[in-house]
């Protein structure tokens, strides 16, 4: 009797495996939905005590005081240079001139980086790290770049006819009265085609940026592993009051 | 007869019959399976809802209300996979300051099951990305990025199968081209492999050799983009069959509905991306039966 039942269970057993292979599940239907994140969800606390722990260190080293601005500085101050540009392309000569010298033995002789890179303006007042990640948000960094002086011919056509006033540090341009170029200073000395030049800029102009294609010439490309941003925070942290000005590295002669 | 043996043999029958009644039971197939597939992508490091004043987002997105959804959603059906297409990192100080520590940590505590790997999160280079996978309690699957020379080697899975109430879910990776888009020295010997041939051999794989149920792409290819000849999830869709699902991101796609496409079969699919920063989670639900039910052949696909 026992020996029959163990039989039989195992029939059933088996019939089941069988007709279960037979006839698998198949998918009949699919809906689809797209659900907005908003306010009508109550955030799960548990996520929310454990984020504010993270939040409240980033947000009192974002927000700790490095400098003062006494007044705004802004890239909308000026046709062809700017105050905040300005401010700009001299913090990255700045800070990397001595970090590539103290790699290669050379120096930096001028500065261009991007106007549609700059995010945010510089409100007056309390000038903190929080200030250089709205102004910056990218995690551009500096490189430096080799040029021939045909390519710096064409960077200077560039910044000629781009009427956009892209931070530099180092150039002087003049133009006259019909917006063609009279003069260029590079370091107080007359651009000179024949010799070679180092620029420095951010990855995201050489990696072709805005069109910026002479840099594709590069003759040899400098890395000295520096974000941008960090380059404004440590100029802010070194210095209490942060001020810029139009003024007369390019400009166009009435 | 022994008395105590006799109980034993008794209730070993009877268990066997229990269970064999209810694998029987089932397997006429009275109740329909329900499986929910829930998905980000490029979150970008949003863990905190955007400000009230924002521009574009206003108090919309972040995480903790993501977390009650999911959780809520958990609640009406338990056989739900939560999924993400990649570009985790990059976005808000969250990341600049952690390097991604957090954004794995919560992911994690949201029970997340898998995420594919995108361009961004290459952005703390392969050590840093390496540096942060102790946190992450979910699986990273990339099919098409070939890691064999770098130190994220056997870390990384080209897919994975899920079995879920019984349902074989199989879900592979794909990733986007990384030259021109990531500095080299970010991802250094990392290999791209073309993502629509790689689909090809997955999809065989999953399908065929696997004997999945469903088979989900996670893509970080990019939804589409117009008539250029790069590879995007429209192409990928055209270009395969057996893919049931894919999961897209990149391109930070807003979708109205998820849009039904056709594979090289002639049958209908789906594509689906819910364009970025945490502020939506994209939900799709797949409902099983037995084949040998009054059900009408086909799949009715509601979006």
């Amino acid at each position: 009797m026992v020996l029959k039942m163990t039989h039989f269970v195992i029939f059933i057993t088996l019939t089941v495996s069988v007709s279960c292979r037979q006839s698998p599940e198949k998918l009949v239907g699919i809906t689809g939905n797209q659900i907005p994140i908003t306010d009508s969800l109550h955030g799960m606390d548990s996520i929310l005590t454990y984020v504010a722990s993270y939040g409240k260190h980033i947000d009192e080293v974002l927000d700790e005081q490095l400098a003062y601005a006494p007044v705004k500085i802004t890239k909308e101050d000026g046709s062809y240079n700017s105050s905040e540009g300005n401010l700009m392309a001299d913090i990255v000569m700045e800070r990397a001139n001595p970090v590539f010298e103290s790699r290669t033995g050379k120096k930096i002789d001028f500065v261009l980086i991007n106007f549609g890179g700059l995010r945010s303006s510089i409100s007056k007042g309390p000038v903190s790290a929080r200030t250089a990640y709205e102004v910056m948000p990218f995690e551009n960094h500096i490189m430096v770049v080799e040029l021939s002086g045909k390519s710096v011919g064409k960077l200077i056509d560039f910044l000629v006819a781009s009427h956009t006033a892209h931070p530099i540090s180092g150039l002087h341009i003049v133009l006259d009265k019909n917006d063609r170029l009279r003069s260029v200073d590079i370091q107080g000395k007359p651009f000179d085609k024949n010799r070679h030049y180092f620029v420095a800029t951010s990855n995201y102009l050489l990696g072709g940026g805005d069109h910026m294609d002479f840099f594709k010439e590069a003759i040899q490309v400098t890395d000295i592993d520096y974000l941008i941003r960090k380059a404004m925070i440590d100029y802010f942290t070194k210095n209490d009051t942060i001020t810029a000005a139009v003024d007369d590295r390019f400009i166009k002669v009435k | 007869m022994d008395r105590r043996k006799f109980i034993t043999n008794t209730a070993a029958t009877s268990a066997l019959i229990g269970l064999g009644g209810l694998s029987l039971s089932s397997c006429l197939g009275k109740s329909k399976k329900h499986l929910t597939i829930l998905h980000t992508n490029d979150v970008h490091s949003h863990i905190d809802p955007f400000p009230k004043d924002h521009a574009q987002y206003p108090n919309l997105g972040g995480i903790a209300r993501r977390a009650s959804l999911v959780e809520q959603i958990r609640k009406e059906n338990p056989n739900t996979l939560l999924f993400d297409a990649g570009d985790i990192f990059q976005g808000t100080p969250y990341f600049n300051f952690y390097g991604g520590e957090l954004e794995f940590k919560l992911m994690s505590m949201l029970r997340y099951d898998a995420a594919t790997i995108g361009n961004h999160d290459f952005d703390n280079g392969l050590d840093g990305l390496y540096a942060q996978l102790p946190n992450a309690k979910f699986d990273f699957i990339s099919a098409n990025y070939d890691f064999t020379n770098t130190l994220m080697d056997g870390h990384v899975k080209p897919y994975r199968v899920f079995t879920v109430d019984g349902i074989k879910i199989g879900v592979f990776g794909l990733g986007v081209a990384l030259e021109g888009l990531v500095m080299k020295k970010l991802y250094r010997e990392t290999k791209y492999l073309n993502p629509i041939e790689v689909a090809q051999t997955m999809s065989h794989t999953l399908k065929i050799e696997e004997k999945c149920d469903l088979v989900v792409c996670l893509s970080h290819i990019g939804y589409s983009y117009g008539d250029d000849q790069r590879p995007s999830d429209l192409k990928l869709a055209a270009q395969t069959e057996y893919i049931d699902l894919i999961i897209g991101g990149h391109t930070h796609t807003f979708l109205d509905k998820p849009t039904i496409a056709v594979n090289r079969k002639g049958q209908n699919m789906l594509i689906n991306q819910v364009g970025c920063y945490g502020i939506n989670l994209g939900r799709i639900d797949f409902y099983f039966d037995v084949q040998n039910s009054s059900s009408a052949e086909g799949v009715s696909i509601v979006v």
